[in-house]
This record gives C-alpha cells, sequence and structure tokens, in this order.
C-alpha cells in the first residue's frame, strides 16, 4: 500500500493529476503500466528468492528439462505481456493524436531564451493579442497550439493537461490541450536550452467559458490610461528609458517586440517566467538587478532612483 | 577443490625456461621503458584505473548537483557551473568511464580466457590507452579553467551551435568525442582479432566462454555505432570551426539531423555498456552457483539479439520531436521487444542458480543486486518505450532514475562484482570479503535510496537539467532524500576503492584459482608471467578447468626467444599458424602524442590539420617500420 500511495502524488505541475482529456488518458495508461510492472517485478524477485532458497540440489535430467520448459513458459507470458502493453500503448497513442476539430481555439506559443510568448489567433486581425508566460484556456474546448521556436530547442509540457513537445527551430509542432476541470496549472521548459533552461515556466489558467469569455474580451483592449499622477509619472518614467526598445504596451507608443508584451502585465501571477510572484518588491528587484535573478537573461538592469521606481511600479501594477 | 590448486598450464618445466620467456615478453629496461610498455596486462590495469579515476571525479560531480538539488532555491553552484557539471558528469560517465572500463576489463581478461600470449595489436592498445588517458585530462583541464562543455553529454544543436554557444567549451566536448571514439574503436578491432583468431586450440565458437561471447558482440556494437557521433561531432566542428552548414537551418541545414546521428550512436552506447556485464553475469553465476550456465544457445543468441535490436530504437529518445504515429509505433514495438532477450537471459540465470549451489560471496552479492535493480530498470524502459508515457515522463527526473538503475544496476553492480572476481588474478591478492559485503549492502542500499525517489519527482513535473526549484512544487523533500542516499552510495564506492587498496599490498594470497573458477585465465599464476601461459592450453567444453585439466593435452612448441602467438582458426579453433608478435615500441606512445596534440591544436586553428597530419604520420610510418625479426631475449637493451 505504500507503494501506491508513493506513487499517488499531487500538484501543480504533475503527471499524476491529469485536469485534461489527454493527461487523464494518458494517466490511465500510465495505472496500467505501474501495476503490471509491479507484478512483474515481484515476480521474478520471488522466482530468484526460490532459486536461491531452494533446498534440493541433485541435478536430474528431468530437472533440466522441467528449467526448460520453465524458461520457455515464462519466456512466453514476457511475450504475450509485452504485447498486450503494445497495444494499450498504440490505443492510447491513436486517442490523444493531434487532431483539431472545426471550432478549436487557435494559439501560438513561441519559446525564447527563457520565456514564452503566447499569440491568440483569430480571424478578425484587430481582435488578435500578445501575452507571455500565462495561457488562458476554457474548460472543455479543445485547444490547439501552434509550437514555434526561433532560437534553440525547448519543450512544452503542462503535466497536469498533456504530454510535451518539442519547439524546434525550423520544425514547427503543434499539441492540444482540453482541460477537464478549472484550476490553475504549472508547466515548464523540459528541454535542456541553455544557462535558465530551470527558470522557464509558465501557467495554464483553466477557466470556465464564460470567465474566459470576460477575459477574453478585457485581454483584447488596450492597456488602460494611467489615471493618477504617480502612474502618469510611471508611464513617462517607462517611456523615457530603454523599456520601449523591447516591451510592447498596446495603446502606447511602446512597440519592442524583443520582451514580453506587457499591455496586461498586472494581471499575470509571476514574473521573469514563473520565476518569482508579481509582487511590488519582486518587481522592483527584477527592474533593478534582473541579472542577480536570472543570470543571462536579455533583461538589462535598469539604474533607477527611488523618485522613479516607485512610479513606475505603481504604472505597472495598473496595467490590467 | 584446495584454494591454491595450481593447475599444468601455469608451471613452467624449468626455471631457465620461465627467465627466458619473462625476457621475450616482458618490459625493455630504460628511462623510457614506462612509454614503450603494450603488453595487454600493463595497458589494461594502467585502462581501468584511468577509468576508475575519472569514474571517481565524475562521482564528485554528481555529489556536487544532489547538494545543489538538496534544497530549493539553493545556491551552492551557480546556474553556469551546474550546466558545466551536469555536461561534465554525462560526458565522463558515458565517454570516459562505462565503455572504456569495459574495454579495459576486456583487455586485460579477454586474452587470459582464451588462452593465448597476447592482445592482437598490442601496439596499437598503448595508443588506444593514450588517447583515452590524453581525451580525459584535455576534458578536466578544460574544466579546471572555466571552460568545460555546457550543452549536455548529448549537445543539441541550435544550443550547441557558434550563435548560442561561443567559446571553445563545445570544440572542447566535440574533440573529447573524437579521442574518446577513436580509443573504443581501436580496441573494439583488437577484441574481434584476438576473439576470432587466438583463441586455444579446441575452443570451437560454441565452447567460448559466455563472457567473450558479451565481448565479441559489444565490441561489433561499437564498430558499427561509434562513426554516427565521430561523424556527428566532426560536423558540429566544422559548423562551429569552418563555418560549414550541417546543422544551420537557416543556410538549408537541419537541427534533427543533429539528434538522429547522436542517438543512432547513444543508443546501442547503452547496450555496449551493458552487454559485456551480462557476460560478467554469467561468469560470476557460473562460479559461485558451481553449475555451468542453463541455457547456454539462448543466452548466447540473446547477445546478439539484444545487439541487433539495440541499434533500432534510437528514435524513443525522440518521441517528443513530433514524428509520424506510425513511425513511432515501430520504435515503440523495437524498444520493448529488446526486453524479452533480457528477459530470457534473466529466466536462465535464475534457472542456473536454481539448480546450482549459490555461495554467497561478494561477487554473487553484486550479480543478485544487478537482477533486483536491472529489472526493476528494464520495466521502466518498457514504460518510456510506450509513447504517450514517454510524452509525461521524458527530460525528467523520471528518465534519470531510470537510466541510472539500468547503468548502475545494469553495469557499474556486475562491474564491482566482476572486479571483485578478478581482483585476485590481476594482483596475486584477494579483496576482503566482509569489506565486500559491507561495500555491497551500502552501494544498494545507497543506490535506492538515491534513484527510487526520482521515479516520483519526474511524475510530478521535475525536469531535468535544472539547477534549481522552486519550493511551492514540492520536490524538496524527495530531492534531500535523494541527496542522503547519494552519500550513502559514496561510501559503498569509497569501501570498494579503500578495500581494493588496501588488499593490493595486504590482502591474502590468491594462489592460481581461489575460486575454482571454470574458464582459462584462472589456468595460470597471479598475476600471470609477462607470456600469460607457458604451455598453451587447449579446451573441449566451455568449463575447461572444470574437466580434469590436468589430462588435458597442451600446444608446445613455441618459440622461447621470439614472441610467438599461435593462431587458430575461426569456428572450430584448429592451430593454424603461428604470428610473430611485434616488440614494444615508444612509437605508439608519440603517434598519441601527435594525434593528441593535433586535436587540440585545432580547438584553436584549422592550420593544425595539415600539419598534424604530417606529424601524426611521420609517428604512424616510424611505427610501422619493418624490422628484420629478431630474437627478444638477445636484443640489446634500451640505452
Amino acid at each position: 500500500m505504500t507503494f501506491v500511495t508513493f506513487f499517488a502524488g499531487s500538484g501543480i505541475q504533475s503527471a499524476l493529476e491529469p485536469a485534461g482529456a489527454h493527461a487523464a488518458r494518458i494517466g490511465r495508461l500510465w495505472d496500467v503500466f505501474l501495476i503490471i510492472s509491479a507484478v512483474v517485478w515481484l515476480l521474478v524477485m520471488i522466482a530468484l528468492f526460490i532459486a536461491l532458497a531452494r533446498r534440493k540440489r541433485e541435478e536430474t535430467p528431468d530437472g533440466a528439462a522441467r528449467a526448460r520448459t520453465t524458461v520457455s513458459i515464462a519466456t512466453a507470458i514476457t511475450l504475450v505481456t509485452l504485447a498486450a502493453l503494445l497495444v494499450a500503448s498504440v490505443l492510447t497513442g491513436r486517442a490523444i493524436a493531434d487532431h483539431a476539430p472545426p471550432g478549436t481555439i487557435q494559439l501560438k506559443v513561441t519559446g525564447k531564451q527563457w520565456w514564452w510568448q503566447v499569440e491568440y489567433d483569430d480571424p478578425d486581425k484587430s481582435k488578435r493579442f500578445t501575452d507571455a508566460n500565462e495561457i488562458h484556456i476554457p474548460v472543455g474546448v479543445p485547444v490547439n497550439i501552434q509550437l514555434h521556436s526561433s532560437d534553440v530547442i525547448h519543450s512544452f509540457w503542462i503535466p497536469n493537461l498533456n504530454g510535451k513537445q518539442d519547439l524546434i527551430p525550423g520544425h514547427d509542432g503543434s499539441i492540444q490541450l482540453q482541460a477537464t476541470r478549472p484550476g490553475i496549472y504549472r508547466g515548464q521548459c523540459a528541454e535542456f536550452c541553455g544557462l535558465q533552461h530551470a527558470k522557464m515556466a509558465l501557467w495554464v489558467h483553466a477557466m470556465t467559458q464564460s470567465d474566459y469569455a470576460n477575459w477574453l474580451t478585457a485581454a483584447r483592449q488596450p492597456s488602460k490610461i494611467p489615471s493618477t499622477p504617480e502612474q502618469r509619472k510611471g508611464e513617462e518614467v517607462f517611456m523615457s528609458s530603454p523599456c520601449p526598445l523591447c516591451h510592447t504596451i498596446q495603446g502606447t507608443d511602446a512597440g519592442g517586440k524583443t520582451g514580453p508584451d506587457l499591455t496586461h502585465f498586472a494581471g499575470r501571477r509571476s514574473i521573469a517566467a514563473g520565476t518569482w510572484p508579481n509582487r511590488r518588491g519582486y518587481l522592483a528587484g527584477w527592474i533593478v538587478d534582473p541579472q542577480h535573478i536570472k543570470p543571462g537573461s536579455q533583461m538589462p538592469p535598469m539604474l533607477l532612483d527611488e523618485g522613479q521606481l516607485q512610479p513606475l511600479l505603481a504604472y505597472l501594477e495598473s496595467l490590467q | 577443490m584446495s584454494a591454491m590448486e595450481t593447475t599444468p598450464y601455469a608451471l613452467p618445466d624449468s626455471d631457465a625456461e620461465h627467465e627466458q620467456l619473462q625476457k621475450t615478453w616482458g618490459p625493455r629496461r630504460g628511462p623510457f621503458s614506462w612509454f614503450s610498455q603494450i603488453d595487454h596486462r600493463t595497458i589494461g590495469r594502467r585502462f581501468i584505473v584511468t577509468a576508475f579515476v575519472w569514474f571517481g571525479l565524475g562521482g564528485l560531480l554528481a555529489a556536487l548537483m544532489r547538494i545543489q538539488l538538496a534544497k530549493p532555491n539553493n545556491t551552492f553552484l551557480s546556474a553556469d557551473q551546474y550546466n558545466q557539471i551536469f555536461t561534465m558528469h554525462g560526458t565522463t560517465m558515458m565517454f570516459l568511464f562505462a565503455v572504456p572500463v569495459m574495454e579495459a576489463v576486456a583487455i586485460y581478461i579477454i586474452p587470459l580466457m582464451l588462452g593465448t600470449r597476447g592482445l592482437a595489436f598490442p601496439r596499437a592498445t598503448a595508443y588506444a590507452y593514450y588517447m583515452f588517458l590524453f581525451g580525459g585530462t584535455m576534458l578536466y583541464v578544460a574544466f579546471f579553467l572555466n571552460m568545460a562543455p555546457d550543452a549536455g553529454w548529448f549537445n543539441y544543436v541550435p544550443l550547441s551551435a557558434p550563435q548560442f554557444s561561443p567559446g571553445k567549451r563545445i570544440d572542447i566536448w566535440a574533440q573529447l568525442v573524437n579521442f574518446t571514439e577513436i580509443s573504443a574503436l581501436t580496441v573494439a578491432v583488437e577484441i574481434i582479432v584476438t576473439i576470432f583468431k587466438q583463441r586455444a586450440p579446441g575452443m570451437s565458437i560454441n565452447r567460448m566462454p559466455l563472457y567473450v561471447w558479451s565481448m565479441l558482440v559489444t565490441a561489433f556494437m561499437i564498430v558499427f555505432a561509434m562513426p554516427a557521433v565521430m561523424v556527428a561531432s566532426n560536423y558540429i566542428g566544422l559548423d562551429r570551426l569552418v563555418g560549414t552548414h550541417f546543422f544551420n537551418k537557416a543556410e538549408g541545414g537541419d537541427v534533427l539531423l543533429w539528434q538522429h546521428l547522436f542517438w543512432f550512436f547513444g543508443h546501442p552506447e547503452v547496450y555496449i555498456i551493458f552487454i559485456p556485464a551480462l557476460g560478467m553475469v554469467s561468469t560470476i553465476i557460473t562460479v559461485f552457483c558451481r553449475r555451468k550456465i542453463f541455457g547456454y544457445t539462448a543466452m548466447v543468441l540473446s547477445l546478439v539479439a539484444t545487439a541487433f535490436i539495440g541499434f533500432g530504437l534510437w528514435v524513443h529518445h525522440m518521441f517528443a520531436t513530433g514524428l509520424p504515429q506510425s513511425g513511432q509505433s515501430y520504435f515503440t514495438a523495437a524498444s520493448m521487444m529488446i526486453a524479452v532477450p533480457s528477459g530470457v537471459q534473466i529466466f536462465c540465470w535464475i534457472a542456473t542458480i536454481a539448480m546450482g549451489k549459490p555461495e554467497f560471496r561478494p561477487p554473487l552479492m553484486f550479480v543478485l543486486g544487478f537482477v533486483a535493480i536491472f529489472v526493476l530498470g528494464g520495466l521502466t524502459g518498457v514504460m518510456l518505450a510506450a509513447v504517450p508515457l514517454n510524452l509525461q515522463l521524458h527530460d525528467t527526473f523520471f528518465v534519470v532514475a531510470h537510466l541510472h538503475y539500468v547503468l548502475i544496476g545494469g553495469a557499474v553492480f556486475p562491474l564491482l562484482g566482476a572486479l571483485f572476481f578478478w581482483f585476485p588474478k590481476m594482483t596475486g591478492r584477494l579483496m576482503n570479503e566482509r569489506w565486500g559485503h559491507i561495500s555491497f549492502w551500502l552501494t544498494f542500499a545507497g543506490f535506492n535510496v538515491t534513484f527510487f525517489p526520482q521515479h516520483k519527482l519526474g511524475l510530478v513535473g521535475m525536469p531535468r537539467r535544472i539547477y534549481t526549484y522552486l519550493p511551492e512544487t514540492g520536490w524538496g523533500p524527495l530531492n534531500l532524500l535523494s541527496t542522503i542516499g547519494a552519500g550513502i552510495l559514496a561510501l559503498g564506492v569509497l569501501c570498494f576503492v579503500v578495500n581494493a587498496l588496501y588488499s593490493m599490498k595486504r590482502g591474502a594470497i590468491a594462489g592460481s584459482n581461489p575460486w575454482h573458477a571454470p574458464t582459462l585465465e584462472w589456468a595460470t599464476t597471479s598475476p600471470p608471467p609477462h607470456y600469460n601461459f607457458l604451455h598453451l592450453p587447449t579446451v573441449s567444453s566451455t568449463e575447461p578447468l572444470w574437466d580434469h585439466p590436468e589430462n588435458a593435452p597442451v600446444v608446445t612448441g613455441l618459440a622461447l626467444k621470439k614472441r610467438e602467438v599461435l593462431i587458430t582458426r575461426l569456428f572450430d579453433a584448429e592451430p593454424d599458424h603461428l604470428y610473430l608478435y611485434p616488440g614494444t615500441t615508444p612509437w605508439a606512445f608519440l603517434s598519441a602524442v601527435a594525434t593528441g596534440g593535433m586535436f587540440v591544436a585545432l580547438l584553436f586553428t584549422p592550420w593544425a590539420l595539415p600539419i598534424g597530419v604530417a606529424i601524426a604520420t611521420t609517428t604512424l610510418l616510424c611505427w610501422f617500420w619493418p624490422s628484420s625479426p629478431r630474437d627478444e631475449g638477445e636484443a640489446p637493451e634500451q640505452p
């Protein structure tokens, strides 16, 4: 029983607690493999112990014949078991294979050293928008994610929802997610992609369909216009520093493409691709000294005095 | 069945004969004699010791990683240090330890087991050793200069391409591969030729000990697998050094090409490490269960089948790259079917144990530990072969657990058992059995505490190759457990090494056949004389020393003053002709210096190639310069 509970598992980034159609099917296949493997291992160990503990040591032609039969039967059982596992594996593989039914939501995720760019597609150009390090999906609807990399190989993996798929430069791939219950699930890059491979995480928000519709409407809007004097001062700081060279804020002049889109920055759970919570203290540290938190990141340190930093933080926190 | 039993082959007819042969086959004296030694026992011992030095360093690196991962947000290592260290650990263990140590043991044991006086192409053996030594030294010098490779032992492009990895780090990795592959290929050819042509008369192919079979299969696998990675490492070297575009997609290259080339080598590599261990297991079970292996033919066919299937599963390392379904199914089927020959061998061993009389001495303990660990590792391998499971488990700590179960459990445990077993042959002294048991139980317990929890870590989302993780992931406790286990495992290995070092000087005198083992290496003194056997043994079964060797005919009439080796026929091992064995030479060493120097200089300039080739060719000319056959015993000693 300890064995079973050991593999029961839980967590926001766990293949053992499926919250998606694909992960659930894989989870069932895992149960089959785990149980059969445990039984096989135990049987082999029991056979080994019996062999070691046997008392009768007289070698007879009869004994050798019996051993031959036993080994043949064991081999036959091995073959049959493996064939059964193969069939189970192929059937599950077919069931979770990529196919995008009509009406599927289309997203494009681009892996970059070391963060994720998320683009929401729409036939209507004005409804397209870009986000970073977080994906919002409605529960119960298949979502097809085009995977793309423009630098090195990354791997997209949200264990609670589905297995992983590599993002390979020159070989665009895709993966489907279909959440079965609302929740927030974490994933992180699974293919070694350089210095900060460990700090390249993302969040998936699986929302009820009405929540998703509301979120989508808000996400398509440009950023809020600053409402307080401090926020307006912060916007000035942002626009007059190097920030706009790399970051876009829809509705302003900031249009850089190197770093994450900040249009709705304040709604994000975390900063630096899932490294720290998106709270004022962490954000200040990240802006002033990003190389301390994530050495090698493309974000340069900003030399700001206190009179600039606080307004900038207030502005960023207003980007709902 | 006395422990000090001697056998007829070991005893020279007279001291004069013995002394003359020692002189003929022994090393030259002189200030540089260390560099001109070519005999398989000397080179084999050096090879084993060197491989274990790299193993120790690789283990230390693993310990550093375990300390870093013991708790979340740890800052013991920086990201850059961690990435260099995990790359060094994998590279060391795969290229500098696992394959070389298996070849090293074979260099020492195979000629003795075949009843011959040396390994074929002995100068090449020395060359292979020095290439291996120089390659590893280069890698560790680079590491201490903060120039170690940092793109993983698998070195995927485009991360390892010039624009993402400037500097020399990746070039050093690529050259290390060249060093070790040249070494591995050279030894593989020697092993094949020795096994084919130098077996004792009567040792027809169906009487070869299973360890010899396993090394024959392994050597063929090396010959077919290693060229793929040499092609890959030279492509990446060219991309980086002279701007070719094998892997540059902007210029028509392809990044997946790297993965195919690398895993076409990389997967057979696992079996190259594992199959020699299977031979060791069969050897140890035979001796310590006092019974010949049940199902010899099935065992041999299983080894061969494993080798063939082993070349057909490389794509299971690439399931997440998005291949078509039907192609994936083929590789799933092949990956699962390779469990069948492994299963057959496990069943045959269990049958052998059941019909034998097991003696629970340390070598057998390591083999029993191997069975428990390896069966589990094989089963997780079957899980990884299933595409849907693989997509969840690939590149997570589950795979880390799996690969250590099959490589430490499948290869290092049998290797430690085999070293305990062959130690008296190599040194003349026995290792301490009590400490043998202690080191077994420590490594066995430490191993499982280290790696079993990692299965769970992978399932709950911990990817490989991350230098740190957040507390909210919940991975902390299992990682701490794993780190504690690593400490126990290290202690166990340390006990084994200290036992070996102590026993080398103080162990009980072994005698020629302390285990009453059946194969020919035990038919000569421990350690063997320079000439291995005075009268070459003949055999009439797979266990020659168990069927009244005192009555077995021996081959006499080999010259005393010439290095003569008996060549036998490929299948039936009928005596064919005598072959004059080459003498000691410093040119193998100097050739390795020239080739190695060229490889290192190539890191800095393409001009190293023409100049280096010219120098290396000169050394090879000197090496192969024909000399008139002379009587070794009478040759003038070097100044």
